[in-house]
Order: structure tokens, then C-alpha cells, then sequence
């Protein structure tokens, strides 16, 4: 006979043994996470919040609109006619906390792409090829982390002084970016001893190759809760710069310029502050929602592989 | 036999995972008596080291449950006891050696401050008692200069010794029963034929009763008395360990002994045991072992066979163990 | 004899030992001057206790790390003075099958997409539009349903898992095969499947294997010559069945008796060689012979000097200096 048997009665057995659906480590991830609450949440915030940013009219009403700047309205509260009031201007305020939603979302999502490109750059360079590299990187890194950060940055936004979103998202990533760094680094340095990672090389696949196949894609996990992380972050971050005055300034609208300008009339219009802290607070809830209920989701299955 | 020391009754555990309920232990039973060594042999997912994680109750409940079953020790059936009783009989009654030495041993502490805490604390040595015996326990399981491996750290130790250092440990409270699970597997082939001989003669030296966990069966025929097979979690056959080793009732216990190399052998062809071991979640209808029995029949695929006598002293569950040959 | 494939000449691999707690500086003497030859169509057997430095012996061939000394030649050309394509083809010829099967399998990538990868380093190996047949035509090769190919690894068995690393070691038609304890690590019942399918391949495919393995009787099946390895060192080296049923060097000796035996009847057969203490530390290997401290021949000329590693009357070179023909072998031929 061509073939032996025993090749043959091996794959005989095997054929039933595979039976359950297609699954990759993912597709369990995600069944997880449809199941969880903590989740759902989340997804219905942000949602909500990027129809806000992105299209911030379908949002409004008859009487909810931005342009219904009637001075003689100035100063009222939540009415009717107005749910969150007017503004100093008399214009509706609800309008104005809505449309700095827009804002949030760009600096957010502005600096956490940027941090993530620079930390899977540098980090997964410094983590895989080590040595004069890694000790290049690293030390480049730790002079960052000397460096206080909330000093730093009024400090630098002080010298541009021209206030804008670039900017802020800037300076915030400028001051961010070593800690995710670090973390990819060590998620590369712990991925490249794997096994996958001696068989690759024993088919003479170049590192980079490797690193971008192999080890930085079944290192992901821990980089997209932090990512999650620095999104609400990086809001917070803007938030306060601008109530020092050195983020946004006027006209843009951003929860922290609404903050600072209503902290002066606290007494006579509370609501002039509740508003946009409470958005500052869902927004920024929404995102680490987001990335405890990714973490979770992982954790029992990405952990070891 | 004259009264077991332990007996094990229809012992069922379950482990319930999102992907379903395993059946990790499916009606395990046994006896055994003072001095005897019963091994029981088994591949991956036979469910040997859950029972007797069973038996000493340390397994992590969630995910295992102990759903039924008794494991008697001479009277008492220690599934029962409370987690404060089970305490005194862990260590002291039943003692368990694990398969890795370094994972047991807490890295930390040195040897003897690990062997002083145990006699201490469980038999109320003095501290200078507890030397005393370390020492005398050490010497016993063949472990050279003593008192100067007292003093080492758990790392500085090479696998042979810190599995020689876990036998002290096992028998220092002189228990009835000792549960060896895997105790060699990760040891080098010389070193194992050491520690074998040395687990021989601490059972002929202190008459205790010893379940040897093992998936070598030379192993297991070298220092058994008797064998007991498990599969997906059942028991398969079960008798005196020369008799199994020489006419097997079962055919996954004969397809076994052919699939093992042979140094002497040189085999054109090895004869395996066809298709891959059994996957837990979805064990097949009937016997478990019927897809890759060269005997099964219709019957064997419907029908699970019961575990029962068929010739004095020899158990097994097959529908055609009369069949069976090496 | 078949042509010469991979020379191994007195290789060394030294490891730096940086022990910062305790202050020692050294190196662990992981291969010492081991010299071995790969010839075409046959298998090699490397065997040894761990520390023995096989599984190192097997990275150096693959490439995976620079010899400290010594030189590895590939087809008579010295492996450290290739060119880039060079070592290209080096490793289209030479491939791997690891121990850990679970590990060495991505577990994002289909099996599919692991059959194919060498494709994609090796470019100009197979058109891309060939790939799908290719696939189909590895996995029957191993005795897989070709029809799992878009499957994850974690959906395999373990059994199946080594089939499909075997595969993909297969893809770029190598010449060569290094196995590191490619059995070890499954059940015994598939054990004995996966030799007979390395067996069937080799004799099929014509390939070279360098075997190592801790399990004698596994490398008894498969393996041409063999070279046992102690300590960094190759003891005693030969035709297999001289070296297993009749080992000249005293660890052999040892190893081949600490098989428990058992004959038809179950009744324990051989004696058995109880080596005394432990493996030595291989940062500092005894003077002299390395085996004299575990050695129940040992004598002062074995602390003094160096026994060296041939032919002494057995017909295969050994390294002991009072080595006699045979001893009994635990079981009759």
C-alpha cells in the first residue's frame, strides 16, 4: 500500500474532534463581551456622544438651537423652552454643552491614535531588538517621566500661547506617550519569547517582520484598554488646561472653557456648571466603562494563550 | 482484602465552563489497603489528578463540584468533613506529592525552615525536636549532608533532591495515605529510577498506602501491586498490576502496552491506538472509548459498559474483555 | 555513505552566567567541543538528560544562535560566512519541529495562513495562486482533513497540532529536519503515531532528521546513528542499535538500564544502575572526565585527565578511558 495505515486511522479519529464552529480567540472576546452590561453601557454612551460630535443638529429642536441668541434671555434657567438654561449671552446652553462634545472627541480620539502609533513605533522597536535600542528609547522615555506633567504642559502651552485644539492635543501626547510605550515594551519583551516567535525566525523571517505579524498583534490586548484608557484621559487632561486658561480659548467651545467661565457665577447660576461636568464626567466614564469591560473580556482568555 | 484504609466510592466531579459541564470524574471507585501501592494510569483527561485533587479537597470549586461520591478513610469520608477537619486530615492522614518539586516548595524559605514549620506547628515539636528530626527524615530519603541542605533555598536545589526533600516532607507527619501524583514525569529518567526506588521502600518501611499517579506504565508494573486504567474520567480496568500488564481486559490498557517503544523493539510500525484522545466536552455516546477500539460494535456505541468483576479480583468495563489481547 | 549535509566541528557554546545576588561571574558550559556529521537520508539521534546541552546543539544547527567556537558547515561552506540569500536557503533547507506545540502555533493565524507563511518569506517559492492546493496537499500529507485548514490551533488536539507543525516544516521542501523532542510532550497513545508519521516521511521524502530526544526507546525507532551527550559533551557516539542494546560508556550504561523493564509477564527484568548524586553544575563541570563524579568506575586518572572521545575496541568512539565491549544490557536483543 502507497500510504500506511497509521497516517490514515490518524485522521480518521481527528475529523469529529474539530466539530465547534470557527473561532478565533476574538470572536470568544466579543461573545463575551455582548453579554456584559458594563459594556453596553458604554457602547450606548459613546454612541450617543459621537452622534453629538458628529452631528450635533440632530440634537436640537425648534427651540434648542444654537443660533436662538436673544439677549434679554440671558441668565435664565432650565426651562422648558431651554433644558439647561441660557447662557451669559442668552443662548441656549444646552446647544453649547452639546457642541463641545465635538471638541472632547477630537482631542480624545487625536491623542490616543497618536500615542498608539508612537508606542507600538517605539516601544515594540525597543522591546524586540533591545539592546543599544532599547537603551536609547528607555532613557529617552525616563526623561519624560521626570518632568511633572501638569507643569509641563501649562508651562509649553503658555509659550505657544495660541491656544487650539492641535495644540492641546499636542502637548497632551508630548507628556503621554512614554507610559504606553513602556507598557508595549514590556508586552513585546515577554511576546518575542514565545514559540510562534522561534518558528518564525527558524523560516527566516526578518524581526520587523516578526514583530509586526506576531508579536505586537497577540500583544494588543492590554494596549487597547489603556488606549480606552487615554481617551478619557486626554479629555480630562484638556479639560483642565483650559479651566487654567492655557488650553482653548474663546470662541471654541469645550466643557472646560463652559467650566470656567460658570465657576465665577456659581451663586447665582448653579446650573451654569453642572451641565458641561456632567458631560465631562459621563464622557469620560463612558470610555474607562469602555476599557474595564475590554480588560475583563480579555483577561481570562489573552492572558497566557 | 483486610479493612481499607481508604476507600473511594463513586466519586463524580464535574467542572462547569461556559463552554459546558465536564464530567472531569465519572464514577470512580477503589480500595486500598495498608502497604499496598495502587496505580493509576492515565492520559490527558482521564481525570486521574482531579481525584485526587478531589480526595484532599483542594480542588477550586468554582469550577470543579464534588456532585457525588465518598472517599472513606478508614470510617470517615473526608468529602464530608468541614474545611477546619479537613485541615487536620491534610498532611497528617492523606498526603499528596505533586509532579513539580520547585512549584510545591515555597521559594522564599529555606528547606528547613519549611520542614521545622510542619513538624512544629502539626506535631509540636520543639524547635530543637524539629531539627532533629529534619535531619533524620532528610538522611531517610537518601539526601547526603543533611544538615547542610537545611540551610538551602529551593532553587539551589536540583529536581531529584527537591523531590526527595517533598517525600520528607510527605511522610514527616506520618500519614496513612500518600497520593503521588506524577511524582517523576518531570524528572530525568535516571534520577526517577532513584526516586521510585526510594518511594518503594519508605511504603515497605512505614506500611503506608500509596496511590501513584502515573501515565507509565513501566512505572507503574515496577512498583505497583495493583493498576487501576482510567479513561475520560472512568474507570476502565482494574487487578493485580502483573496481571494486567500480562493479559489485559480492556483494550485501551492493551492498546496501550503496544503503543509503548520498546528499546529492545525496533518497530517498522508502530501500533498506536487510532484517533486522539477524547475531547471532555463532547465524549462520545455509550463507552467512551468505542471510536478507537478495534472490538466495538453497535452495542459498545449505545450501551456505556458498567465497571464490575468479571474474574475474581479483576475488574473492567468492556463489553468484549473477553476478547482482549496484548 | 550518503553526502555530508551538516559538519558540526568542535562546537562550543558558552553562556554568560550573571548571577547579580551572588556574585558569581562564569559561563555555563552548555556544548563543549562537540563535533557531529548529518548525512542525507538519515536520522540522527541526539539523546541526553536535561542540561546535556541537545536542545542547544539542536539551536545551533538551526541557526538560532552563534557558536562561541567552532564551526557548523553546511555542504562543506562555513554557515557563519553566508550572505544574506545564503542563509536564506539555509533555512528553506533546514526547518524545525518543536517540542511545545501549542506555542509554536500562533494562535491568531489560521492553519491555513501557518502553512503559507514560508510563502511569503520565501517569495519566489510557490505562486500565490498555488497556495490553496499547496495547503490541501500538506495537511493530507500529515493525515489532516484538508478541510480544516481555516481552523485555529486550539482547536487541535495535541497530536494533531504536532501533524500540522511537521507540515509546515515540510512546506519549503527541506532537506533536513531538526525534531527537539518533537514526541515528548503527548500522550503516549499519539506518540506512537507521530513516529510512524516522521518515520513514513523520511523514508518517503528522502529527508535527514537530527532527533533529539530524552527517551530512548523513542530514538531506538526512528534514528540511523546516535550520539549521546552528557554535560555539554558527546560520551559515546554510533550505529543505533550497538549504542542502545550495547552501550559502551557507563551513562549510556546507565540510561539504558533506568528503562523500567518489564517482560510478558509483568515481572520486573534487568538490573538496575543506581547512579550516585547529582548532575554537576554546568558553570563548573568536574575536571577531567565530567561523568567521574556520578561514575561507579571512577578513578583518580578520570579527575586528572580528559578522556577523549574514541575508538577503543567497541567499534564506536566513546569517551571513557576504561570502557569495556559490552556490558549485559538489560534485556536480551
Amino acid at each position: 500500500m502507497s500510504r500506511p495505515t497509521s497516517t490514515v486511522e490518524g485522521a480518521a479519529g481527528l475529523v469529529d474532534e474539530v466539530e465547534q464552529p470557527t473561532a478565533t480567540l476574538w470572536s470568544d472576546v466579543w461573545r463575551k463581551l455582548k453579554k456584559d452590561n458594563q459594556f453596553r453601557v458604554a457602547v450606548v454612551m459613546i454612541a450617543i456622544f459621537m452622534g453629538m460630535a458628529v452631528a450635533p443638529q440632530l440634537f436640537f429642536t425648534k427651540s434648542l438651537d444654537p443660533a436662538q441668541c436673544h439677549l434679554e434671555d440671558t441668565l435664565q434657567g432650565p426651562s422648558r423652552a431651554h433644558w439647561f438654561g441660557t447662557d451669559l449671552l442668552g443662548c441656549d446652553y444646552y446647544t453649547r454643552v452639546v457642541y463641545g462634545t465635538r471638541t472632547s472627541m477630537e482631542v480624545g480620539l487625536i491623542v490616543a491614535s497618536l500615542t498608539m502609533v508612537i508606542a507600538l513605533t517605539l516601544g515594540g522597536a525597543a522591546g524586540y531588538f533591545g539592546g543599544a535600542t532599547d537603551q536609547v528609547i528607555s532613557r529617552f522615555a525616563d526623561i519624560f517621566f521626570c518632568v511633572p506633567t501638569l507643569l509641563g504642559s501649562i508651562l509649553l502651552l503658555s509659550l505657544f500661547n495660541t491656544g487650539g485644539v492641535a495644540i492641546v492635543a499636542l502637548v497632551l501626547v508630548f507628556f503621554g506617550w512614554p507610559d504606553m510605550t513602556r507598557l508595549v515594551r514590556s508586552t513585546v519583551i515577554s511576546g518575542k519569547r514565545r514559540g510562534y516567535v522561534r518558528s518564525a525566525e527558524t523560516i527566516g523571517a526578518s524581526g520587523g517582520r516578526v514583530l509586526r505579524r506576531h508579536v505586537l498583534p497577540n500583544g494588543i490586548a492590554p494596549v487597547l484598554v489603556f488606549t480606552a484608557y487615554i481617551v478619557g484621559g486626554a479629555v480630562a487632561g484638556e479639560a483642565s488646561l483650559t479651566f487654567l486658561g492655557v488650553g482653548l480659548r474663546l470662541p471654541a467651545i469645550s466643557w472646560g472653557l463652559q467650566i470656567q467661565i460658570a465657576q465665577t457665577r456659581f451663586t447665582a447660576a448653579p446650573y451654569l456648571l453642572f451641565f458641561p461636568s456632567l458631560f465631562l464626567c459621563l464622557f469620560i466614564g463612558a470610555f474607562v466603562l469602555l476599557g474595564e469591560s475590554i480588560r475583563d473580556a480579555l483577561d481570562v482568555k489573552m492572558v497566557d494563550g | 482484602m483486610a479493612e481499607p484504609v481508604l476507600e473511594v466510592d463513586d466519586l463524580h466531579v464535574e467542572f462547569r465552563t461556559e463552554e459546558g459541564t465536564v464530567n472531569a470524574v465519572d464514577g470512580v471507585g477503589y480500595k486500598i489497603a495498608k502497604g499496598e501501592v495502587l496505580a493509576i494510569l492515565g492520559e490527558s483527561g482521564s481525570g486521574k489528578t482531579v481525584h485526587a485533587r478531589a480526595i484532599m479537597r483542594i480542588l477550586d470549586s468554582p469550577p470543579a463540584h464534588i456532585t457525588a461520591g465518598q472517599a472513606k478513610l478508614h470510617e470517615v469520608d473526608v468529602l464530608a468533613l468541614d474545611e477546619a477537619d479537613m485541615r487536620e486530615v491534610r498532611g497528617a492522614k492523606i498526603a499528596m506529592l505533586f509532579q513539580d518539586p520547585h512549584s510545591a516548595l515555597d521559594p522564599v524559605f529555606t528547606i528547613g525552615d519549611q520542614l521545622h514549620e510542619l513538624l512544629q506547628a502539626r506535631r509540636g515539636f520543639s524547635k530543637r525536636e524539629a531539627k532533629t528530626m529534619s535531619i533524620e527524615l532528610l538522611s531517610r530519603v537518601g539526601i547526603a549532608s543533611p544538615e547542610e541542605r537545611l540551610k538551602a533555598h529551593p532553587h539551589e536545589l536540583s529536581g531529584g533532591i527537591a523531590q526527595r526533600v517533598m517525600v520528607a516532607m510527605a511522610i514527616a507527619l506520618e500519614p496513612e495515605v500518600l497520593l503521588a501524583d506524577e511524582p517523576t514525569s518531570s524528572l530525568d529518567v535516571t534520577v526517577q529510577a532513584q526516586v521510585l526506588d526510594l518511594l518503594g521502600s519508605v511504603v515497605e518501611e512505614t506500611d503506608m498506602a500509596m496511590v501513584l499517579i502515573t501515565h507509565n506504565l513501566a512505572v507503574a508494573v515496577g512498583l505497583a501491586d495493583r493498576i487501576a486504567v482510567m479513561y475520560a474520567g472512568r474507570m476502565a480496568e482494574l487487578g493485580p498490576a502483573k496481571d494486567v500488564y500480562a493479559s489485559p481486559k480492556h483494550p485501551y490498557t492493551a492498546g496501550l502496552l503496544r503503543a509503548i517503544p520498546d528499546i529492545d523493539v525496533r518497530e517498522e510500525r508502530l501500533p498506536g491506538i487510532k484517533g486522539a484522545p477524547p475531547n471532555m466536552l463532547r465524549l462520545p455516546s455509550g463507552c467512551a472509548f468505542h471510536p478507537r477500539c478495534p472490538l466495538a460494535d453497535e452495542r459498545c456505541a449505545q450501551e456505556r459498559p458498567p465497571f464490575e468483576e468479571v474474574v475474581p479480583g479483576r475488574w473492567t468495563a468492556c463489553w468484549h474483555w473477553d476478547e482482549v489481547t496484548r | 555513505m550518503s553526502e555530508l549535509l551538516i559538519d558540526v566541528a568542535n562546537v562550543v557554546k558558552h553562556f554568560p552566567l550573571n548571577d547579580k545576588i551572588f556574585g558569581s561571574s562564569g559561563v555555563i558550559h552548555a556544548v563543549d567541543d562537540v563535533s557531529v556529521q548529518v548525512h542525507a537520508g538519515e536520522v540522527l539521534g541526539v539523546v541526553g538528560e536535561s542540561g546535556c546541552g541537545k536542545s542547544t546543539l539542536a539551536n545551533l544547527i538551526m541557526m538560532l544562535e552563534e557558536p562561541t567556537s567552532g564551526t557548523i558547515s553546511f555542504r562543506g561552506k562555513d554557515v557563519a560566512t553566508f550572505s544574506k540569500s545564503e542563509r536564506l536557503a539555509y533555512r528553506r533547507q533546514v526547518q524545525m519541529v518543536f517540542q511545545d506545540t501549542l506555542g509554536s502555533l500562533d494562535p491568531r493565524m489560521t492553519i491555513a495562513d501557518v502553512l503559507t507563511e514560508p510563502y511569503t518569506v520565501h517569495r519566489d517559492f510557490l505562486p500565490k495562486k498555488e497556495w490553496p492546493d499547496k495547503v490541501r496537499q500538506l495537511l493530507a500529507l500529515v493525515g489532516l482533513d484538508p478541510n480544516h485548514a481555516n481552523r485555529y490551533p486550539h482547536q487541535f488536539s495535541g497530536g494533531q497540532r504536532q501533524r500540522i507543525c511537521i507540515a509546515r516544516a515540510l512546506a519549503l521542501d527541506p532537506i533536513v529536519l531538526v525534531c527537539d523532542e518533537p514526541v515528548s510532550a503527548l500522550d503516549v497513545s499519539v506518540q506512537a503515531q507521530i513516529i510512524n508519521l516522521l518515520k513514513d516521511l523520511q523514508e518517503r521524502l528522502g529527508l535527514a532528521y537530527v532527533f533529539v530526544a530524552h527517551d530512548l526507546s523513542v530514538v531506538r525507532q526512528i534514528a540511523d546513528r546516535v550520539a549521546v551527550m552528557y554535560l555539554g559533551q558527546v560520551v559515546e557516539t554510533g550505529d543505533e542499535a550497538r549504542v542502545l542494546l550495547q552501550p559502551s560508556h557507563p551513562y549510556t550504561q546507565a540510561l539504558v538500564s533506568a528503562l523500567p523493564e518489564a517482560d510478558e509477564t509483568g515481572r520486573v527484568t534487568g538490573s538496575r544502575i543506581i547512579l550516585a548524586g547529582d548532575l554537576p553544575n554546568p558553570a563548573e563541570p568536574p575536571s577531567g572526565c565530567r561523568f567521574r563524579t556520578r561514575c561507579w568506575m571512577a578513578q583518580q586518572k578520570c579527575a586528572d585527565e580528559e578522556p577523549a572521545l574514541i575508538e577503543r575496541g567497541t567499534g564506536r568512539p566513546t569517551k571513557c578511558h576504561f570502557v569495556t565491549p559490552t556490558v549485559d544490557a538489560p534485556a536480551a536483543v
